[in-house]
């Protein structure tokens, strides 16, 4: 497949603001039951803001996707059968909520909800925090889903595509609340450090085992049943076109075989051994957090490349030799 | 149920494109708009088709065949493209099961092209949404055409008659008939889209002549030469004389 940048922002942003989101919410929790200090409501308002740029990042990029932006309104109808509608319905209503969790903090909103057996207070910010969890996750399913329900696209079709979206944009999520806690609320750069090194470890495992199961998948389709004719020997000699088409256009990543080889340990390296790296000395020095969130990004951007480009369409097989 | 198709007898398409241009003259004169294309005079002309013939050779030189493969959407049964759709501008007529796409409510994401595994989706750059083979549903249901033209510009095209329209789960058609009788089979089926479009395969046709036959039978007194000429007037019969 031709990996389009709108796609690659689209999905690499909203992965760092759903996970930011998650890790500020993780934080309140840890802090609502006491095993953390609980922060100002600023350390978590802005925290929504900055949560709130990333969507929002990706929201633009997604429209560089549609050839006819003026009609995405229309994607959110068919959510009962279109994972993509779905995830057109989830990424407004999970920034929606995400902006009324920045606004209860930066009013100071007090406002109890309801007061459990043991005591403990639960406000307005805290009920929209769970919502917001439940959302970011959901949409972390959709967008995983956009890729993983299309069976002829083996590459994408399996459950590592939905974990592997969710263990990155957490791991981009999480190193981002480090740096953005070391800058803000240093003492608590720590927490986020830890569970940052523990969700980008267990990324690279997710996304090492995909690569591993797509090193070892065989085609289903072939040139045989391609066109129906059992002969081991078939070789397109005309694709019906001269200067090309949609079909060669997006379907083909338009590299050589060498960068894409190249591609896989570069995203390897700077997706997860760097940041892995710069999130250990970040302990002692904050600054390098920020260092491997930026790394990062770009090593998200080459995986979410690479993803694309692996993918090999049956369509492929029609459009071999221009002739 | 009505499903509509085309049944494509590879065993007698010459390859000649005719169906390609004649989809493209109809298509890109409907009210639907032009089919776009681009730098049409130029170096890398592109644009969108609703159907390809495509050349395959099958075997090595010298004990090798070549195949014209013409290929159009195939109007799934069980179409991929259709549920992907986010805004239901791909959908399947209930009717007569043809796959088209509205183009006032595509928004050109091209999820749809991703979801079929035949690539037979062409985004058009110009227009900006999804297009495809509408089996000329603007031709075959018009009634101020004879009843001979109401078929797909691509099958009256034809030279060869090797595309054939009608319904495939009506037993008595004559496309249902052809893949009953002669093989018609489905592109992909280990995908379990169900195409309605069937391809008909290559059939040897030999031609087996025995020793006996190469002698006249009606030849009783086994000369051969000329036959005495019958005069003006005088009737005349066959291989009896000559005439």
């Amino acid at each position: 497949m031709k990996p389009a940048f709108s796609v690659i922002f689209l999905t690499t942003l909203l992965g760092a603001g759903q996970g930011l989101f998650l890790a500020l919410f993780t934080h309140q929790s840890y802090a609502a039951f006491g095993l953390l200090p609980m922060q100002t409501d600023a350390f978590y308002g802005n925290g929504s803001v900055l949560v709130l740029l990333f969507l929002g990042g990706g929201l633009i990029a997604s429209f560089f996707h549609l050839g006819r932006p003026e009609r995405a309104w229309r994607s959110a109808t068919k959510w009962r059968t279109s994972w993509l509608s779905r995830e057109v319905i989830a990424l407004p209503a999970f920034m929606g909520v995400v902006f009324f969790y920045g606004v209860a903090h930066l009013v100071g909103d007090r406002h109890e909800v309801v007061t459990l057996h043991s005591g403990l207070l639960i406000n307005l910010s805290f009920v929209l925090g769970v919502v917001g969890t439940l959302l970011a996750f959901t949409l972390f399913v959709c967008t995983g889903m956009i890729y993983a329900c299309l069976r002829f696209l083996r590459e994408w079709n399996s459950p590592l595509t939905v974990i592997n979206y969710i263990l990155l944009g957490g791991s981009s999520g999480f190193i981002l609340a480090a740096f953005y806690s070391a800058v803000v609320a240093p003492d608590q750069a720590d927490f986020f450090g830890n569970w940052a090194i523990i969700i980008t470890l267990l990324a690279f495992a997710g996304r090492g085992a995909s690569l591993v199961r797509n090193a070892r998948l065989k085609p289903k389709s072939t040139m045989q049943t391609a066109i129906g004719i059992k002969h081991p020997y078939i070789v397109q000699r005309s694709m019906g076109s001269m200067g090309g088409s949609f079909n060669t256009r997006e379907f083909f990543h338009g590299k050589s075989p060498a960068f894409l080889r190249a591609i896989k340990p570069a995203f390897l390296l700077l997706a997860f051994v760097l940041p892995l790296m710069l999130l250990a000395l970040g302990m002692f020095t904050p600054a390098l957090l920020g260092v491997a969130f930026i790394i990062q990004y770009f090593g998200l951007m080459a995986e979410r490349w690479f993803f694309f480009a692996q993918a090999n369409h049956p369509q492929n097989l029609y459009y071999q030799t221009i002739g | 149920m009505t499903q509509l198709a085309l049944v494509i007898d590879l065993n007698v398409c010459v390859g000649c494109h005719a169906c390609v241009t004649s989809c493209k003259e109809w298509n890109t004169s409907g009210s639907a708009g032009p089919l776009c294309d681009e730098r049409p005079y130029d170096a890398n002309p592109t644009g969108t088709f609703f159907n390809r013939v495509q050349t395959f050779e099958i075997g090595k030189y010298p004990h090798s065949e070549t195949l014209h493969f013409p290929k159009s959407c195939l109007h799934c049964e069980d179409p991929p493209c259709v549920p992907v759709c986010p805004t239901g501008a791909s959908y399947k007529r209930k009717e007569d099961g043809i796959v088209l796409v509205d183009y006032d409510k595509c928004i050109g994401c091209k999820y749809c092209t991703w979801a079929c595994p035949y690539g037979a989706r062409e985004f058009d750059e110009k227009a900006k949404v999804m297009k495809k083979c509408t089996l000329c549903v603007d031709r075959i249901y018009d009634m101020s055409l004879p009843e001979n033209d109401r078929k797909p510009s691509c099958v009256k095209a034809c030279p060869t008659s090797a595309r054939l329209f009608g319904d495939i789960h009506d037993p008595e058609s004559a496309v249902s008939l052809a893949i009953r009788e002669d093989g018609g089979y489905a592109l992909m089926p280990e995908w379990g889209t169900h195409p309605a479009n069937h391809y008909l395969p290559r059939r040897k046709i030999k031609l087996k002549i025995h020793k006996d036959e190469l002698e006249r039978a009606d030849n009783p007194l086994k000369v051969d030469g000329q036959l005495p000429k019958p005069g003006k007037g005088e009737s005349s019969m066959e291989d009896v004389s000559a005439w």
